[in-house]
């Protein structure tokens, strides 16, 4: 299992400023925030923290708190360095931000300020992210409370163990899930342009005259609703011409609340919710969410289980970089028939997940401690079958129909260059940081599970642009099917859970930060417990949203229609950029 | 395409002419060629849209019913199926194009999210099921509701098709070519416009009911 417990000692390094978080489960460093900028320098520029992965806000409401807590990891490898800043919880509340030492930390932050309200000082470009500009307060505040509030926690008194149960819609004055001050009246409500710090975000629309002709910039809005997008994303480009000179992702449209729910539930409610995230991806998600949990109650796997989790994670990895292949064809032009063969493929992939766990999709597979139910020998044959015989075949195939396909090459060759140096500042993850020749891969790095037992090769190149994203995924399914392989070869007899299942469990007061290589990139689940039943923090780290931070840059100086590849070659996933 | 599909049951076709000739009325020729060819809008909002793509692929082949043209322009398309969770940021898009879509057009709610809210609808973002603003004609349980759910689904639009007349459709009537539906806009909580007096009363009685908290504290 992985530790998050570092040898790098912050507070001795930064004698007086820098003190030891003494909390009982808490692990990392308090950071006064005045000397938080001048800590954070330091720390990527002398010690090696380059990678700042996740960023994000945690209200202690009954301490009069307000933390942010960061975790840093060397692009090299290594565990986690834990660093929290506190503030007095009393609006405005502010912060310094560390976007000028890691840029990846933009849209984590401008998250914090959308849900938390901390206002980020020397944040470029601080505007709401997942809501929208006007949306009444800041919902994850634990004094926030939702039009459809019923309790605190779940259970539910209404629901359980009484069962009278009644639409939410007749408990709220709106009879909707809307909430209003008390004496709104929407007729004299001004409205405001919800869109206009976007447009004055973008680089200034100017007019140029050259040659004697008048030439406008003009703003391009791709989605929410277009084929290309992948779901409900909108981008906003300036034009100049096909060329992009400013581009700005606008997520929110799929912001299901994911967090303020998963606050409510109890622990084991929340797996189902984890499956809805990466939709492509439910067998690989809750096994970041197990890690987090099983960190806090010191749960072992069995030996079984940790098997199963690997062959179910590798097959889910085979099956979305095939989908990633098809989608790729469809918005270079070639309409369906690659997607259609890599459904071929997910779909008897599906087959074996809809067998095992009994829902083809959303598979609510794993719990603490292990899976909820084991693969018969049936399944397993099938498993063999594809491992052994068919998807090495096929991937054989699609390598040799589609890789290097002249107009495929031209359209991918050098188009989306991001540097290894700008990868690993935004904070990006999986292929697309593998592409840019930094070999960094969490199975490998800092090993989860059992993957430390198996021969595998980290798939690396060197060019940076779309058609090495391409093919280091490509590579990683061969590697896939290697892990698969002896997996299948060595997977022990035995249980598959540790304890007797039981629906609700109490957690252990402390934090753990679980984190896994998602066929996306890295995902991790910052989980905080107060000793209860829920949790008391439950933030996702998901890659989709941390690697978007890096879209602009790739897209800035390409033609707009290579945005759409771009885009797709980003891999992103709705459900979880949006949660 | 059944044979003698078309044909009313009551008339007999001579043998020689059998599956050459159709005799049928006006209704039925009208609904056989619009339900036939049932052209979807390409526009998947979260997890269902993977299973109306795979609905689409290979295994379980939508283009057996007709409704295999997924058109990305809502002015092309018959049926609209709401594929996920709708949230207020996306409801006004959602709205605006319905509203884009040109007569007859249809509202299949795929899933539980689509329906009623499902898993997130206790959400603040969430808006509890598309029927709160679109008329749905058929929704399809599930979480993703499975292919077969789907083309079950859309079977059941045909046959709500099959059952329409010409002369009493309301695109044919007098008035408006189409539906409108007022668009509902962002305000500090999601605003319908058709509600905008029960949202002022029900402020106004929070307003007094506080007043009169504070007078008894």
């Amino acid at each position: 299992m992985e530790t998050t417990t570092t040898t790098f000692e912050l507070d001795k390094t930064f004698p007086g400023i820098v003190m030891a978080d003494t909390r009982s489960g808490y692990e990392g460093y308090l950071i006064p925030s005045d000397q938080l900028l001048k800590v954070c320098a330091d720390l990527k520029n002398k010690h090696g923290y380059d990678l700042l992965s996740s960023v994000t806000g945690v209200d202690y409401l009954s301490e009069g708190k307000m933390e942010v807590v960061y975790h840093a990891f060397k692009s090299s490898g290594g565990p986690a360095l834990v660093f929290k800043c506190q503030i007095e919880r009393v609006d405005p509340m502010e912060m310094p931000s560390v976007t000028s030492i890691w840029p990846g930390a933009d849209f984590q932050e401008r998250e914090i300020w959308d849900l938390y309200g901390i206002k980020f000082t020397g944040h470029p470009d601080l505007r709401r992210i997942l809501m929208w500009e006007g949306f009444e307060g800041h919902p994850m505040r634990k004094d926030w409370k939702e039009a459809f509030y019923e309790e605190e926690k779940k259970p539910l008194k209404s629901r359980w163990p009484q069962g009278n149960h009644k639409y939410a819609e007749t408990k709220t004055p709106y009879g909707d899930n809307v909430r209003f001050d008390a004496g709104f009246d929407p007729e004299k409500w001004v409205p405001t342009d919800p869109e206009e710090a976007l447009y004055t975000a973008l680089k200034k629309f100017k007019t140029e005259v050259k040659d004697g002709i008048q030439t406008d910039h003009i703003i391009v809005n791709m989605g929410p609703q277009h084929p290309s997008t992948h779901g409900v994303f909108r981008a906003v480009a300036l034009l100049n011409g096909e060329e992009i000179l400013s581009l700005k992702p606008v997520l929110g449209y799929l912001h299901r609340n994911h967090e303020k729910i998963g606050e409510r539930n109890t622990y084991i409610q929340n797996i189902p919710y984890t499956d809805r995230l990466d939709y492509f991806n439910s067998m690989y998600n809750a096994w970041a969410y197990s890690l987090a949990v099983e960190k806090l109650l010191g749960l072992e796997v069995p030996e079984r289980a940790e098997y199963i989790r690997v062959i179910m994670g590798e097959l889910s990895r085979i099956q979305n970089h095939l989908i990633l292949f098809g989608m790729l064809w469809n918005d270079l032009g070639a309409y369906f028939t690659p997607a259609l063969y890599a459904f071929e493929e997910r779909e008897l992939i599906l087959d074996i997940f809809e067998s095992v766990s009994g829902s083809r999709m959303m598979c609510n597979y794993h719990r603490f401690g292990g899976v909820v139910r084991d693969v018969n020998p049936m399944n397993m044959q099938k498993i063999k079958d594809l491992a052994f015989d068919r998807l090495p075949r096929k991937v054989e195939e699609f390598d040799k129909l589609l890789s290097e396909n002249e107009i495929f090459v031209s359209r991918m060759k050098g188009v989306g260059y991001l540097s290894p140096e700008d990868a690993i500042g935004y904070s990006v993850t999986g292929p697309t940081l593998r592409a840019a020749g930094i070999p960094y891969d969490i199975r490998r790095v800092n090993p989860y599970g059992i993957y430390d037992r198996f021969d595998f090769d980290i798939p690396v190149r060197h060019n940076s642009d779309l058609l090495d994203r391409y093919l280091v995924r490509v590579e990683e399914i061969r590697q896939s099917i290697r892990i698969l392989q002896q997996a299948l070869n060595t997977i022990p007899e035995g249980p598959i859970i540790t304890g007797k299942p039981s629906y609700q469990i109490k957690v252990p007061a402390g934090e753990a930060y679980g984190r896994i290589e998602h066929p996306k990139g890295e995902l991790g689940f910052y989980v905080v417990s107060d000793g209860s039943a829920n949790p008391y923090r439950y933030h996702i780290r998901t890659p989709s949203f941390v690697n978007i931070t890096s879209l602009e840059k790739m897209c800035v100086g390409t033609k707009i229609a290579d945005f759409v590849t771009i885009l797709g070659m980003i891999d992103i996933v709705l459900g979880e950029l949006d949660r | 395409m059944m044979e003698n599909e078309l044909n009313l049951p009551e008339f007999n076709i001579p043998e020689e002419l059998d599956g050459k000739v159709a005799i049928t009325n006006l209704d039925r020729l009208y609904n056989f060629g619009r339900r036939s060819s049932l052209w979807p809008m390409m526009f998947g909002l979260a997890c269902c849209a993977i299973e109306m793509i795979a609905a689409q692929a290979g295994r379980y082949d939508m283009a057996r019913f007709g409704m295999e043209v997924m058109r990305p322009s809502p002015r092309q398309a018959d049926v609209m199926i709401v594929a996920g969770t709708v949230t207020k940021k996306m409801v006004p898009a959602i709205v605006r194009l319905y509203n884009q879509m040109a007569e007859p057009k249809y509202v299949v709610a795929m899933g539980a999210c689509a329906s009623g809210g499902g898993p997130f609808k206790e959400g603040y973002n969430v808006v509890a099921g598309i029927d709160k603003f679109l008329p749905v004609d058929v929704y399809i349980p599930g979480c993703p509701p499975t292919p077969q759910a789907l083309v079950k689904g859309m079977i059941r639009l045909q046959e709500k098709i099959d059952q329409q007349s010409i002369s009493k459709v309301r695109w044919y009537k007098k008035g408006a070519d189409s539906v409108e539906i007022a668009i509902p806009f962002l305000g500090p909580d999601l605003i319908d416009p058709r509600r905008i007096q029960d949202i002022k009363e029900a402020a106004n009685e929070l307003a007094t009911v506080n007043t009169a908290e504070e007078g008894a504290a």
